[in-house]
C-alpha cells in the first residue's frame, strides 16, 4: 500500500515528464506510402526476399482497405502520406556490442525516463530489449537467455537469424488481411521482438521492452512475436512513454502470441504515451491489434494492461481458445483524462472444449475522456463445457466524461456458461468524507480510492509494474481531482 | 441489385397503384408525407447485415416473396374466430384489426369512459385530418429504418387513442391485430398513436395473431407519449404462427414524473423484431422494461431496445429473459444511454437466457453509454443452462428427469409472467408454455395442484 502513496501534489504541479526529444541524428526516409517505400523499408533491413514478398501483399491488400469506423472514438482523417514509414538511429551502423558502446545520449534519454538501463536490468533481473525508433540498440542478458535455449532478440534480427521459425508463425495469429491497421503494420513494420521459447523451458526472467517514440513524424510500426512451446512459460512485459509533440502520431502495432501444449504467456503492458495536453492538442494514436492463440491443449494466455496514455487508443487483445481446457485472461484499467478517448476491451473466442476465460476490466473517465469497453464473448459449436465470467467497471470522474460498454455476447453450445456484468457509479461522498474525517487530502483520498478500483487488476501486474502503474494513475488524474 | 420477388422494388411499385386507396390521400400534407416516407424507403431499402442494428438478423427470408397489400376491410373472421384469442375472463375494451384494417364488428367498446377518444387512424385520416397532422409528422420513429420507412407510406390503419386528463381506465383497451388470407402472402402495416395525458392511467394490450396457411408480413409503430404524471402499462403479445414475419417498433416519449411499463412477450412468428425506444425527456421519469422470448424449430426472434434519459432523476429497470430450443435463436440488444444533464439517473438491465438444445444460438449485447457521472448503472447477461444441482435436488426427491427440467424452465419463465398485472392472461400465457414443454401435461398438476 505504502508504494502506491504518491504525492499528488507534485503530480499535479508536473507537466507530463517524459515529454523531451533527444537530438540524435536519425536516418529518415522520406514521407509517403508506396511499393517503393516497402521495398526499400525491406533494402534496408536486409530482410530474405520471403519477407518481401509478404509485405507486398500486405500492402497490396491495405490498399483494398478502409480506415475502420465502428469505434467510439473521434478521429481527425489520418493522411497516410504524410508519415514516414522508417528512421533508425544513425549510430546503428557501428553496431554496438554491449553497453558501453551504446551512444551516450541514449543513455541519457532512459535516466531521464527514470529508467537506469544498466542498474535496472541488474536489480530487477529484467533482461531490456530496448527500442529506440524502430531500431533495438541494446540488448542485455542475452548469454543467459541463449544458455537456457531462449530466443529473444530484436525482430529484425530473427528475419534473418531464424527466417524458419518466422515463416511458420509470422501472421499466423494476426494474418495481414485482419484488420486495415494490421494490414498497414504488416507492409511497414519497422522492428519489434521476437522470443522463443523451447520446449519444457521456464524463462529465467521477466522479458520486457520499452518502446519509444523519438524522431518526429515517425509512425511506429512494431511487430511482437512469442511462441512458446509445449510445457514452457514466459512472462513479458512492454512498457512505453514517449515525448511531448504537438502532431498526432500513429502507433500502429501488431503483437502475435502462440502457446502450444501446456505453455503459458503472460503478457502485460503499461501504456503511458503521450495523451495530448489538456486541451487535446496532440498526443498519439495508438491503434494496436493484440492477439493471443492458445494452439495447445491446456494453455494458457494471460493480458494485464494498464492504459493511461494515449489520446486515442483502439486496442482489443484477444484470445483464441482452440485447444482442449485452455485458458483467457484479460485484466485492463484504462484511464481517460482531458481530451483522451479509449475504445479498449477483447475478444474471447472459445474453440476448444472446457475453455475458460476471465475478462476484468475497470474504465475511469475523467475531465471530457471518453471510455469504452467493447468486448465479444463467443462460443463456438464445439466448445463443450466452456465458462466465461466478465465484469467491467466504470468510474467517473466529473460531469464532462463519458463511460461506455458495448459487450457481445454469441453463443451456440448449450453447455456454455457465459456471465456478464457492469456497473457504472462516481467516487461516493461517503467514501470521501470516511477519508476526509481522517486527515486524508482530498486528492490523496481520491487516489487512494481509484487505486482500489484498480486493485483487482493491478495484482496481477508484475512487482515493479504494479508501483509504476500506481503511481502513472496519479499523474494521469492531475487537474481531474477536486 | 436484388432481384427477390419481395425486394424492396416489389413495394416500390406497389406504391403508385395503392397509393388512392390509403387513408389520407385528399389530404395534401399526408401525401406529401407518404412521398417523402417512399422516397426514404427507397434510399434506405430492408436492412442488410452490413447494418450494426441487423447484425444478427437476416431479413433475405422477407424479400424472398411479394406480400400483398389488403387496401379494403375484408369480413371473413366471426366473433367467434376473436373471441378464443382473447383469455376468458378478461373485460376489456376490445378493438379488432384485420388485414390492417379496423373491423367495428368486431370490436366492442361499450366500456369506454368519456375521458378517451378511441378511434381508428384512417377514420380520423378521413374525417379531421388536420388532428393527426403534427402527430405523425413528429412521430420520432418515422424513417429510422426501411421498415418504418415502409409502414409510414403503405399504413392502411391503426389505433388513435387519447386520455383527457385525470381519465382512469378500470378495463384495458385490447388492440388485436390478427392478419392473414387463404390464398395469398398478405402484409398488414398499422400505424398507432396513443396518448396519454396529465394524471391518466390505462392499460393497453397489443395482440399480434395470424389465421390462415399463408406467410404473413406485420409491420407495425406504435407511439406513445405518457405525459405528466401519467401512467401506461402497455403489453405487446406476438403469438403469429411460424409462417410470420413480425417487425414492430414501439417508440415511448415520457414526460414528468411518468411512469411507462412494457412487457413484450414473443413467443410466435418465423423471424421477429421488436424495437422498444423509451425517451425520458423529463425529470423524474420512470420505465420499466420486461420481456420473454421463447423460440423453438427455426424461429428467430429478435429485442432491440433502447432507453435514453434525457433529465435528472429518471429510472429505467429492465429485465429480459429467453428460452431457446431446437435450431432457434434470439437477440437481445439492449442499450441504455444517460446523457450529460441527466444526473441522478438509476438504471439496470438484467439479460437471462437458457439454451436448451445443440443447435439453438443467442446473440446479446448489453450496452450502457453514460455521459453523466453522478449515476447508478448496472446491467448484466447470463447465458446458461438448468442447474444440475437443482434437477438433483428434484430427482433426489422423486421427480423424474424430465418433469424436473421442465418445472425448472417453466419456474425461468414465469418469473416474467407474473409481472403482468391481469390475471386471465397470466394463466392463459402459462398454458400456452405448458403446452410447449414435452411434459407440460404432467407439470400442470403441480403447477396449479388442481390435475
Amino acid at each position: 500500500m505504502a508504494s502506491i502513496k504518491y504525492d499528488i501534489n507534485t503530480a499535479v504541479d508536473q507537466r507530463y515528464k517524459h515529454g523531451f526529444v533527444t537530438d540524435i541524428e536519425a536516418d529518415s526516409i522520406e514521407p509517403g506510402l508506396n511499393e517503393d517505400i516497402v521495398r526499400l523499408i525491406s533494402r534496408k533491413k536486409n530482410e530474405p526476399p520471403f519477407m518481401l514478398e509478404w509485405r507486398l501483399k500486405a500492402f497490396r491488400h491495405w490498399k483494398t482497405m478502409q480506415d475502420p469506423a465502428w469505434a467510439h472514438v473521434r478521429v481527425e482523417p489520418i493522411n497516410y502520406q504524410d508519415i514516414i514509414y522508417y528512421s533508425a538511429p544513425k549510430s546503428r551502423d557501428n553496431g554496438p556490442k554491449s553497453l558501453d558502446e551504446v551512444d551516450p545520449k541514449l543513455l541519457e534519454t532512459y535516466e531521464k525516463l527514470g529508467i537506469p538501463l544498466h542498474e535496472r536490468a541488474a536489480l530487477a533481473g529484467v533482461a531490456v530489449d530496448a527500442v529506440f525508433d524502430s531500431v533495438s540498440v541494446a540488448t542485455t542478458f542475452k548469454d543467459k537467455l541463449a544458455e537456457a535455449g531462449v530466443i529473444f532478440c530484436p525482430f529484425s534480427d530473427a528475419v534473418r537469424d531464424h527466417p524458419e521459425l518466422i515463416q511458420q508463425y509470422l501472421g499466423s495469429v494476426v494474418p495481414y488481411t485482419d484488420n486495415f491497421y494490421a494490414a498497414l503494420n504488416s507492409a511497414v513494420f519497422s522492428d519489434g521482438s521476437f522470443v522463443f521459447i523451447p520446449k519444457g523451458v521456464r524463462c529465467p526472467m521477466e522479458l520486457s521492452t520499452y518502446f519509444r517514440i523519438n524522431a518526429r513524424n515517425t509512425g511506429q510500426f512494431e511487430r511482437t512475436l512469442i511462441i512458446a512451446e509445449d510445457n514452457s512459460h514466459v512472462s513479458y512485459l512492454e512498457g512505453c512513454t514517449a515525448p511531448m509533440r504537438d502532431e498526432n502520431q500513429l502507433h500502429a502495432a501488431v503483437v502475435e502470441l502462440v502457446a502450444l501444449d501446456n505453455a503459458k504467456i503472460k503478457y502485460s503492458t503499461v501504456q503511458n504515451w503521450y495523451p495530448g495536453d489538456e486541451n487535446g492538442r496532440g498526443g498519439i494514436y495508438n491503434f494496436v491489434t493484440k492477439r493471443g492463440d492458445c494452439r495447445g491443449v491446456n494453455s494458457k494466455i494471460s493480458w494485464t494492461q494498464v492504459e493511461t496514455g494515449s489520446a486515442i487508443t483502439w486496442k482489443y487483445p484477444s484470445c483464441v481458445l482452440r485447444g482442449d481446457n485452455s485458458v483467457g485472461e484479460f485484466y485492463s484499467v484504462a484511464l481517460t483524462n482531458n481530451y483522451q478517448q479509449a475504445d479498449t476491451g477483447t475478444k474471447m473466442i472459445h474453440i476448444g472444449k472446457n475453455t475458460r476465460s476471465t475478462i476484468i476490466s475497470k474504465g475511469i473517465s475523467a475531465g471530457h475522456g471518453q471510455n469504452s469497453y467493447r468486448g465479444l464473448v463467443k462460443v463456438l459449436k464445439g466448445a463443450d463445457g466452456a465458462r466465461n465470467y466478465t465484469q467491467c467497471d466504470s468510474l467517473l470522474i466529473g460531469d464532462k466524461c463519458g463511460a461506455h460498454t458495448f459487450p457481445y455476447m454469441e453463443v451456440t453450445n448449450p453447455t456454455a456458461i457465459v456471465e456478464h456484468e457492469a456497473s457504472t457509479s462516481k467516487i461516493s461522498e461517503d467514501q470521501l468524507f470516511y477519508c476526509l474525517q481522517r486527515g486524508i487530502s482530498r486528492e490523496d483520498a481520491v487516489s487512494l480510492i481509484v487505486n482500489g478500483f484498480c486493485k483487482a487488476v493491478f495484482k496481477e501486474l508484475p512487482m515493479e509494474f504494479a508501483v509504476e502503474a500506481g503511481r502513472l494513475m496519479s499523474v494521469s488524474l492531475e487537474g481531474a481531482v477536486g | 441489385m436484388t432481384t427477390a420477388a419481395g425486394s424492396s422494388e416489389f413495394y416500390l411499385a406497389q406504391f403508385s397503384a395503392a397509393e388512392n386507396h390509403l387513408p389520407g390521400h385528399d389530404a395534401p400534407w399526408a401525401t406529401a408525407w407518404r412521398r417523402n416516407a417512399l422516397d426514404r424507403f427507397r434510399e434506405l431499402g430492408f436492412p442488410g447485415h452490413r447494418d450494426e442494428d441487423w447484425k444478427y438478423t437476416s431479413v433475405k427470408a422477407l424479400e424472398k416473396q411479394p406480400f400483398d397489400s389488403v387496401l379494403e376491410p375484408s369480413s371473413h373472421l366471426a366473433l367467434t374466430d376473436i373471441e378464443r384469442l382473447i383469455p376468458a375472463g378478461v373485460e376489456c375494451i376490445r378493438i379488432v384489426f384485420v388485414n390492417g384494417h379496423f373491423s367495428r364488428v368486431l370490436s366492442d367498446t361499450a366500456a369506454m369512459p368519456a375521458g378517451a377518444e378511441v378511434s381508428s387512424l384512417a377514420t380520423k385520416l378521413r374525417d379531421e385530418p388536420a388532428a393527426v397532422e403534427s402527430l405523425l409528422e413528429n412521430s420520432p420513429t418515422v424513417f429510422r429504418n426501411g421498415f418504418g420507412a415502409l409502414n409510414a407510406a403503405f399504413m392502411t390503419d391503426g389505433i388513435f387513442i387519447r386520455l383527457a386528463p385525470r381519465t382512469v381506465l378500470k378495463q384495458p383497451i385490447w388492440l388485436l391485430f390478427i392478419s392473414g388470407d387463404q390464398d395469398r402472402a398478405i402484409t398488414s402495416q398499422c400505424r398507432n398513436v396513443i396518448v396519454a395525458d396529465t394524471d391518466s392511467q390505462a392499460t393497453i394490450v397489443e395482440h399480434y395473431s395470424t389465421t390462415g396457411g399463408k406467410a404473413t408480413f406485420t409491420n407495425s409503430v406504435t407511439s406513445i407519449t405518457v405525459n405528466d404524471n401519467a401512467r401506461v402499462t402497455h403489453i405487446k403479445l406476438q403469438q403469429e404462427n411460424t409462417t410470420g414475419f413480425h417487425f414492430s417498433e414501439i417508440d415511448v416519449t415520457q414526460n414528468r414524473d411518468s411512469f411507462y411499463h412494457s412487457h413484450s412477450v414473443a413467443l410466435g412468428a418465423a423471424l421477429a423484431r421488436t424495437d422498444i425506444r423509451v425517451t425520458l425527456q423529463a425529470e423524474g421519469a420512470e420505465c420499466r422494461l420486461d420481456g420473454l422470448y421463447m423460440g423453438d424449430g427455426r424461429q428467430h426472434v429478435d429485442h432491440h431496445t433502447r432507453i435514453d434519459h434525457l433529465k435528472p432523476h429518471g429510472k429505467s429497470t429492465e429485465y429480459y429473459k429467453g428460452v431457446l430450443n431446437g435450431n432457434a435463436r434470439a437477440v437481445f440488444n439492449g442499450k441504455v444511454v444517460v446523457h450529460e444533464r441527466a444526473q441522478k439517473t438509476d438504471s439496470s438491465q438484467t439479460n437471462r437466457n437458457l439454451l436448451l438444445s445443440r443447435n439453438s444460438e443467442i446473440d446479446t449485447k448489453p450496452e450502457l453509454e453514460i455521459y453523466a457521472d453522478d449515476v447508478k448503472c448496472a446491467h448484466g447477461a447470463t447465458i446458461g443452462q438448468l442447474d444440475d444441482d437443482a434437477i438433483f435436488y428434484l430427482r433426489s426427491r422423486g421427480v423424474d428427469e424430465a418433469l424436473a427440467r421442465n418445472l425448472l424452465t417453466f419456474a425461468f419463465v414465469d418469473d416474467v409472467i407474473r409481472r403482468i398485472e391481469i390475471a386471465p392472461l397470466r394463466k392463459q400465457l402459462e398454458q400456452t408454455i405448458l403446452n410447449r414443454l414435452p411434459a407440460g401435461t404432467s407439470l400442470r398438476g403441480l403447477v396449479y395442484n388442481d390435475a
